[in-house]
């Protein structure tokens, strides 16, 4: 028998070593579940981790986890934030839809006026759009003392309708034969988010998922406020007698991450989706929860997670093209690399003993 | 603001490297926007590339990725077969329209083939099926069946294809059963078993008996089965698992036969751009089995698909005024294609906006 004994100190050696050891639990059992669906897991393995990075069209795909990643990173930073503080923003989706909206409806509003000002403008109302979307559980939060997990989540629903009633009415494109969508933003020269250097994948996203990376580690260093949010999670009633002030971290912490989120979401709109479109959200909202998670709401873990998460979208995708996987058996391959990532997480805080004999 | 200048370079070769590997083999791509097991659209698209696979033998080899969402991702979807040398690429949903045409750009020598859109271009072509000649038949027998004159309606998008198949359902179940009002549920996707299942549920709380669904999963006729002495219909596949009922028909999309068609002249090198729009008589939309209904009303769908076959009816035929009251088509006149391919009002009669 084996038993789980409590480390005095979280192990520093298994806090860097679990993440590599949950992806190689995952490399095994995700290999034997391809093996059960009769294809060659090292050749299935290999395509998802290798062939994005290194294969013959590597030159395509490293750009695509950039753009694939961006909005993950960018939004679970201002995730981060929060969670450490333990203000529960789970409504990141809709107010990245809202940014989406906000920030096209800009662009969409010059049409077809071409102008340096326009894209940055747009920009500007991505944020708002996002900001102002986290401000409705902020304000109750504070006001009223609703929980903000619940209204920022049902928020995402009414966001989704908002979305489609977009599509279908106020930013359909006139000339598109009657079918839902706004005119596509990758057309209209003033209002794309391009790539920045040709091939590379590099657009004003994945910029500013770098900048925020920057911004949120200096701030929870070097900062006071960054002090006040770790502490607030971590020591609540430390955090009051040091003079925080709760509701102001509260409207901090859910606004930074709805602009955060807004932003995602027009860089999306403006870049790689184009359009305003019934089915424009994809859950990244959702997906960030979990690499903030993955990247243990570090700046730079979250980084790295992005990057991971990225990898395992583009490289199932692949695989799937390739080798004639089914959709489904990727999505249980992710899932298991967070779930082995979760469970292999007890060794940082526990070790693993023989149990001693003892007399029955 | 520019495409990818060292992509579209790369892809040149590679679409040279790719036009000499065709000589042996024949790749075909599929794009799905659900999984290949949804029982309906995706499933039949997928028994179309079982059937090139059939046809050609080793000639051909086919690779298809499924449950691809509208959007950014469907680009590196088709662009990742592209890359990977595909001759002939199917992307088999409307929401696929944009990204297939900025895919096509960049591989000059890859023929593209869009389902359901209207942006063509030299080496990207569209094709769709008349599914509301279909929906006549089905709107026949739903006037005929209901005894509390509701008849539930799920549709997936408020887009043209879908108000058409509602309008042909409403026409053709009023022409035999005035009395006939429709209840429209928008389920705001092609693919949810849940939801599709929670909109019929809804809808036999309003009291319909009959559900049409334009949605791809069978989860609408599963809830009926439940509740009992209602009746479905099959969408895009047979769906004969309900059979006799609660399903008693289906509108079954037959693209086997345009994808061999197709797939062969890209091997003969015949391969043309253009618009195909296929229905029943062509066999690209075809009336499953009728089950489980009362002999002359059996007779009488089947009447109405062979009349629509050989042209003898249009689902639109004149005079049809638009919900507002004002005249659309004449006494003797039928719709355009034209107006067919963007119709974006209900006829009169039908209760209810068209979503804004």
């Amino acid at each position: 028998m084996i038993v789980l004994e409590k480390r005095p100190q979280p192990s520093r050696f298994w806090s860097y070593a679990t993440p590599v050891a949950a992806v190689l639990a995952t490399m095994v059992f995700g290999g034997l579940l391809f093996a059960a669906l009769g294809k060659n897991p090292a050749v299935a393995i290999g395509t998802i981790f290798w062939d994005p990075l290194f294969g013959e069209f590597a030159f395509y795909y490293r750009p695509q986890i950039l753009v694939k990643g961006a909005p993950l990173v960018l939004i679970a930073i201002g995730l981060s934030l929060g969670f450490r503080a333990g203000i529960w923003n789970i409504g990141a989706e809709g107010q990245y839809i809202m940014g989406a909206i906000a920030g096209a409806g800009v662009g969409l509003a010059f049409y077809p006026l071409e102008a340096w000002y326009i894209f940055p403008l747009m920009v500007l109302g991505g944020a708002l759009g996002g900001w102002a979307w986290a401000m409705i559980p902020a304000v109750l939060k504070v006001r009223f003392g609703t929980n903000e997990i619940l209204v920022s989540l049902m928020l995402v629903y009414v966001a989704e309708q908002l979305l489609a009633s977009m599509s279908l009415g106020l930013m359909r494109n006139p000339e598109g034969h009657g079918f839902p969508g706004s005119r596509n933003l990758q057309q209209y020269e003033s209002a794309h988010n391009g790539e920045l250097i040709a091939g590379s994948g590099m657009h004003w996203g994945v910029a500013a998922a770098f900048i925020a990376v920057i911004f949120a580690y200096v701030l929870l260093n070097r900062h006071m406020l960054g002090f006040h949010i770790r502490l607030t999670g971590e020591a609540p009633r430390a955090a009051r007698f040091a003079g925080v002030r709760p509701s102001r971290l509260i409207l901090f912490c859910l606004g930074v991450s709805g602009a955060l989120a807004g932003l995602a979401g027009l860089f999306e709109v403006a870049g790689p989706a184009g359009q305003i479109t019934i089915d424009f959200n994809i859950g990244y909202g959702f997906t960030a929860i979990i690499v903030a998670f993955l990247g243990r709401l570090h700046p730079v873990g979250i980084l790295l997670a992005g990057g991971l998460m990225a990898l395992t979208y583009i490289g199932g995708e692949i695989a799937q093209g390739n080798l004639g996987l089914p959709a489904a058996a990727i999505q249980v391959f992710q899932g298991m690399l967070l779930f082995f990532l979760l469970a292999l997480d007890i060794l940082t805080n526990y070790r693993i003993r023989p149990r001693k004999s003892e007399v029955a | 603001m520019k495409l990818t200048t060292l992509l579209t370079s790369a892809a040149m070769v590679l679409g040279l490297a790719s036009g000499a590997m065709a000589q042996d083999k024949t790749k075909v791509g599929f794009i799905y926007v659900g999984p290949i097991g949804d029982g309906g659209y995706t499933y039949q698209h997928d028994q179309g590339r079982l059937a090139v696979e059939k046809h050609f033998g080793d000639k051909v080899e086919t690779v298809y990725q499924e449950s691809v969402p509208e959007g950014a991702d469907a680009e590196r979807a088709i662009t990742q077969m592209a890359l990977n040398g595909a001759d002939l690429i199917f992307t088999t949903s409307f929401g696929f329209m944009d990204p297939t045409v900025a895919v096509a750009k960049k591989f000059p020598n890859v023929k593209f083939e869009h389902a359901t859109g209207f942006k063509r271009a030299d080496n990207l072509a569209t094709y769709s099926a008349r599914f509301y000649e279909g929906r006549t038949v089905m709107g026949t027998i739903a006037g005929r069946m209901t005894k509390t004159n509701k008849i539930g309606y799920i549709g997936a998008y408020p887009i043209p294809e879908v108000i058409r198949g509602i309008n042909a359902t409403y026409l053709a179940a009023k022409k035999v059963n005035p009395d006939v009002e429709f209840n429209i549920i928008w389920a705001y996707t092609w693919f949810d078993p849940a939801k599709e299942a929670d909109a019929a549920k809804a809808l036999l709380e309003q009291g319909a008996d009959v559900i049409l669904q334009h949605t791809d999963s069978t989860a609408p006729s599963a809830a009926a089965e439940k509740a009992g002495n209602v009746i479905t219909f099959g969408q895009a596949s047979d769906m004969a698992e309900y059979k006799p009922r609660p399903r008693v028909s289906s509108i079954i999309d037959n693209w086997a036969p345009y994808y061999i068609e197709r797939v062969q002249k890209v091997m003969d090198g015949t391969w043309e751009s253009g618009d195909y729009w296929g229905g029943i008589g062509s066999g690209m939309v075809e009336i499953g089995e009728i089950t489980g209904l009362p002999e002359d009303v059996t007779k009488e769908a089947e009447a109405i698909r062979d009349q629509i076959a050989s042209g003898a009816l249009h689902p639109f035929a004149g005079p049809i005024n638009k919900q507002d009251g004002t005249p659309w088509l004449a006494e003797g006149e039928t719709a355009s294609d034209a107006d067919l391919l963007s119709m974006n009002f209900y006829v009169e009669g039908i209760k209810g906006e068209v979503p804004q």
